[in-house]
């Protein structure tokens, strides 16, 4: 059990700095997801915590002991791949034994971890086939597996549901969740799927073009996301965001609408709110044109307007609503609470 | 495109890399370099002594009507050999391809010769055309046609070409049938129901969708042509009769080993070379186009 | 795409029918040839059916070096193996060397690594043939004349094979190499444990190809072996043919032949998948 501690971080490649000086602290035994959007360094700071890729400056600490000039092997920590990475040529056993024949460990040592692994992850009937005659569900577990048996200090997951469908996914993401839970390992998880990292992490940290936006637990990153980015990022369908000005704990709209707010910021500013902290009601604030209705199961998204103005908004109410509501207007309320308010010049919160 | 993980340190890739860098440069690099500094010398005619001379062997090869000649013979040998081995090939190809079921076997049948020497492929035909012997002059000789490569320079050439193409028309059918089953069915059937006949659909939209292959395959070519076929002629003619089968390498062979005129072999070494080299640019470009990542 | 013509489809196979014994017929008369005796050769029109001599033509061939009277030749025994060491050494020494430089380019940043990566590649096209007296010399020079080490080496240094594993290498996914890394694998032990055993189908393909080239050299045996004991089967066939008038014990001749062409048109068919791999891969 361990702790991983990354203090200022940065990492080039060639001229481009991809990490921009990142300190992070994972506590023993906790699951953190990093989540960003595609190219924000999210995969390099796993690479760099597995020892696959050199930091520039900055320290790696495991346990309190700077890990940087160590191969991957001697941090100790297992990895799981996007693409599993199987050894193709190696049978089931052999790919989670491979490791542990390298460090030399005994044999009965060897095929009772592996048995225990295999065990955990009901790969028993599996361990003589050849990763080709495996399910997509089947390889990632042996992927697992490959990291169990090492009885690391530390899980590194790159993306490790993204190769599977979305049915697979939703299941393997409960048993990586079960299993963190029963093992108690410290664990890294690196995903683009925000609702991965909203269901899997103890904490989560959304990362932006190297810098980290917000690191909180779901719940925080949810419902007060530090930055505009953040807020835009983590949420389905994403934060609608309608520029203001704000003076004296009023704002006013685009289109002339004010609204309270508790905020003694004064100046330009961007107004979020979720789609789903919508309600309809005659006497809300926000007048919409309504555009489009998309039935979408339990919910229905209503696009449009902000009445008067070329911002548009989506509104998701429960229920049914009547595809007549199309060219009309309807009106919108929301609880005081749910007002996110951002600095239009730094995007970081306000309220 | 570069492996994003790699491993450290460098002495041990210098190791790896060493025995292929070491058998490169002295089998390679090494001749190659005394190829070019030996065409700038003349032996005596004793072999003595050597003497500078510059570009004098140039001047003399390109001057000299022999060597103009086997240049002239080269260019037409393997023209023919690329033009007969590339139309056999493509025929063939085209026909398997046109089968549902039996490619399979066709291409079994048709292959096996890309493994018969150059060499060989040369004798098994000069026996079939020995003037005393072979079953295709008496059957001509039946026909009042009286066949001797040995003293017909045209039937020596004839001859050559026959068993170099023979040869190679293999390797021409599998890259053809290759690039024929690569083209999407959906191509072909569009242009169907276009109208259009089979020919038709075939010079028009099969023919241009290959050209990349057959561009490949042209180089490829031309390179056996000038090179592997040495075994052949040296089989069938000697170069001869009177040089009318001596291709540009058989004449580095034949001025270099047999004559002994190393100054004249090392500039003709040269001149291939820079042949090589441009086609080896023109195919490299070609391989940048196809590979490039 | 069916075609709805019953002529078409036969006139398709009598087509191919005529290119398969265009490609049948020089080898079927050889074979003929090297199974009757030399009265059925040298009257001709020689027979278009196999004749009763096979085995004797073929014992004489392989160990007596042909029929008394007809001068006298090494057995053919002796240049199948000196061929099989040749093509052999040629194919496994190409194949691990190239193994071995492949994976240095493609898995390692050194100092110069760009500059042996160019000189690897020149030798990609120019064949021996370009080159061949000054290597001539140098192979003279280390007293390596008549000998195997002299027949093989200068044959393994082209590059064809480092670029197949180079562009092979390079499709392995990153994460293979990670993963083993991982895992606490050195450099020398993932080329053992996975590199190599992922890339067994392409050294099979190159195997086929590179054992025919090597089997098939002609010019630089040619000047390399003075000594008979060395000769390659190629060359010595080509010695056995007659010169002018000199007589020759044609069945005998013919059975070398058949002889010279079995080996290498044994693995192409048997190996027929990965020749056809191979060959498709290793020129482009």
């Amino acid at each position: 059990m361990s702790e991983i501690k990354l203090e200022n971080l940065k990492k080039s490649f060639g001229k481009t700095e991809v990490i921009h000086d990142l300190s992070i602290d994972v506590k023993d035994g906790e699951l953190i997801v990093i989540v960003g959007p595609s190219g924000c360094g999210k995969s390099t700071l796993l690479r760099m915590v597995a020892g696959l890729e050199d930091a520039n400056q900055g320290n790696i600490l495991i346990d309190g002991k700077k890990v940087n000039e160590l191969e991957p092997m001697e941090r100790n920590i297992a990895m799981v791949f996007q693409n599993y990475a199987l050894y193709p040529h190696m049978t089931v056993f052999d790919n989670m034994a491979y490791g542990l024949k390298i460090a030399k460990i005994p044999k009965e040592e060897i095929n009772s971890r592996v048995q225990k692994a295999a065990d955990i992850l009901e790969l028993g009937q599996l361990l003589e086939r050849k990763p080709n005659q495996l399910s997509g569900g089947q390889r990632q577990r042996v992927a697992m597996g490959r990291a169990i048996v090492r009885n690391p200090v530390a899980f590194l997951f790159d993306e490790p549901l993204s190769n599977l469908d979305a049915k697979l996914r939703v299941q393997m993401r409960l048993e990586i969740k079960k299993l963190q839970t029963q093992l108690k390992t410290t664990s890294l998880y690196v995903t683009h799927d925000q609702v991965e990292a909203m269901t899997l992490a103890d904490r989560m940290i959304v990362m932006n073009q190297g810098n980290v936006e917000h690191i909180g637990t779901p719940l925080e990153v949810y419902t007060k996301p530090k930055t505009l980015f953040t807020a835009q990022f983590i949420g389905s369908p994403a934060m609608n965001i309608l520029s203001g000005d704000c003076q004296k704990g009023q704002i006013s709209l685009s289109n002339g609408t004010t609204l309270k707010t508790n905020s003694n910021h004064s100046g330009k500013v961007n107004v979020g709110l979720r789609p789903e902290d919508f309600i309809m009601d005659d006497n809300g604030l926000i007048k919409l044109k309504v555009e489009l209705v998309e039935l979408i199961g339990a919910n229905t998204l209503i696009h449009g307007k902000l009445e008067n103005s070329n911002e548009v908004l989506v509104a998701s109410i429960a229920g049914v609503i009547s595809e007549d509501k199309v060219g009309k207007n309807i009106n919108l309320a929301f609880k005081d609470d749910k007002l996110h308010l951002f600095n239009a010049n730094t995007d970081l919160r306000i309220n | 495109m570069e492996k994003r993980v790699i491993f450290k340190g460098w002495w041990l890739p210098a190791l790896l890399v060493a025995p292929q860098l070491i058998i490169s440069f002295l089998f390679f690099f090494y001749p190659s370099g005394q190829a070019l500094w030996n065409s700038l010398f003349l032996p005596d005619p004793f072999g003595l002594k050597t003497e500078f001379v510059g570009l004098d062997n140039f001047k003399f090869l390109l001057t000299d009507p022999y060597y103009l000649e086997s240049f002239k013979t080269t260019i037409f040998f393997s023209t023919a050999v690329s033009f007969f081995s590339m139309a056999i090939g493509l025929y063939l190809a085209a026909l398997a391809d046109r089968l549902i079921k039996g490619a399979g076997v066709y291409q079994t049948l048709l292959i096996w010769p890309y493994a018969i020497a150059p060499a060989i492929a040369g004798v098994l035909w000069l026996f079939l055309f020995n003037g005393n012997i072979g079953l295709v002059s008496y059957y001509l000789k039946g026909l009042g046609y009286e066949w001797n490569h040995t003293l017909n320079g045209d039937e020596a050439m004839f001859l050559v070409i026959l068993a170099s193409t023979w040869g190679r028309i293999s390797y021409n059918f599998l890259f053809f049938l290759a690039g024929l089953q690569a083209i999407p069915k959906s191509v072909i059937e569009a242009a169907a129901i276009d109208g259009a006949s089979f020919w038709k659909r075939f010079f028009t939209i099969v023919i241009p969708l290959l050209s990349p292959i057959t561009f490949f395959l042209l180089v490829v070519n031309i390179v056996y042509a000038f090179f592997d076929t040495f075994g052949v002629i040296h089989t069938i003619t000697s170069g001869g009769p009177e040089q009318s089968t001596t291709i540009l390498v058989y004449k580095v062979f034949s001025d270099g080993f047999v004559s002994q005129d190393l100054g004249s072999s090392a500039a003709q070494s040269v001149i291939l070379l820079l042949v090589v080299g441009v086609l080896t640019v023109v195919q490299f470009k070609y391989i940048e186009r196809k590979v490039h990542y | 795409m069916v075609e709805k013509k019953k002529s078409g489809y036969w006139l398709t196979h009598a087509g191919l029918i005529i290119g398969v014994l265009f490609i049948f017929f020089p080898v079927w008369l050889t074979f003929v040839a090297s199974t009757v005796n030399q009265e059925e050769i040298i009257n001709p029109p020689l027979p278009l059916w196999p004749g009763t001599e096979i085995f004797e033509n073929y014992y004489h061939a392989l160990f007596k070096g042909g029929r008394e009277g007809y001068g006298s030749n090494e057995p053919v025994i002796n240049m199948l193996i000196n061929s099989s060491i040749m093509a052999l050494g040629i194919t496994i020494g190409k194949i691990a060397i190239s193994l071995l430089s492949a994976f240095a380019i493609v898995y390692f940043r050194f100092p110069f690594r760009k500059t042996c990566f160019w000189l690897i590649f020149m030798t990609l096209m120019l064949p021996v043939e370009v080159r061949i007296v000054p290597t001539y010399e140098v192979v003279a020079n280390l007293n390596l004349l008549n000998s195997y080490t002299g027949l093989i080496f200068p044959l393994i240094a082209s590059a064809t094979a480092t670029f197949l594993f180079r562009q092979f290498f390079m499709t392995i996914p990153d994460e293979m190499v990670e993963a083993a890394r991982m895992d606490g694998c050195s450099p020398m032990r993932f080329f053992k444990d996975i590199l190599i055993p992922i890339s067994k189908t392409n050294i099979a393909a190159l195997f086929v190809i590179l054992f025919i080239y090597g089997w098939n050299q002609y010019l630089w045996p040619l000047l390399m072996t003075t000594d008979p004991d060395m000769k390659t089967i190629v060359i010595a066939l080509d010695a056995m043919i007659p010169a002018g008038d000199d007589f020759a014990h044609w069945p005998t001749v013919m059975a070398t032949a058949m002889l010279a062409m079995l080996p290498p048109i044994a693995v192409v068919i048997g190996m027929q998948k990965f020749f056809v791999k191979g060959l498709l891969e290793s020129d482009k």
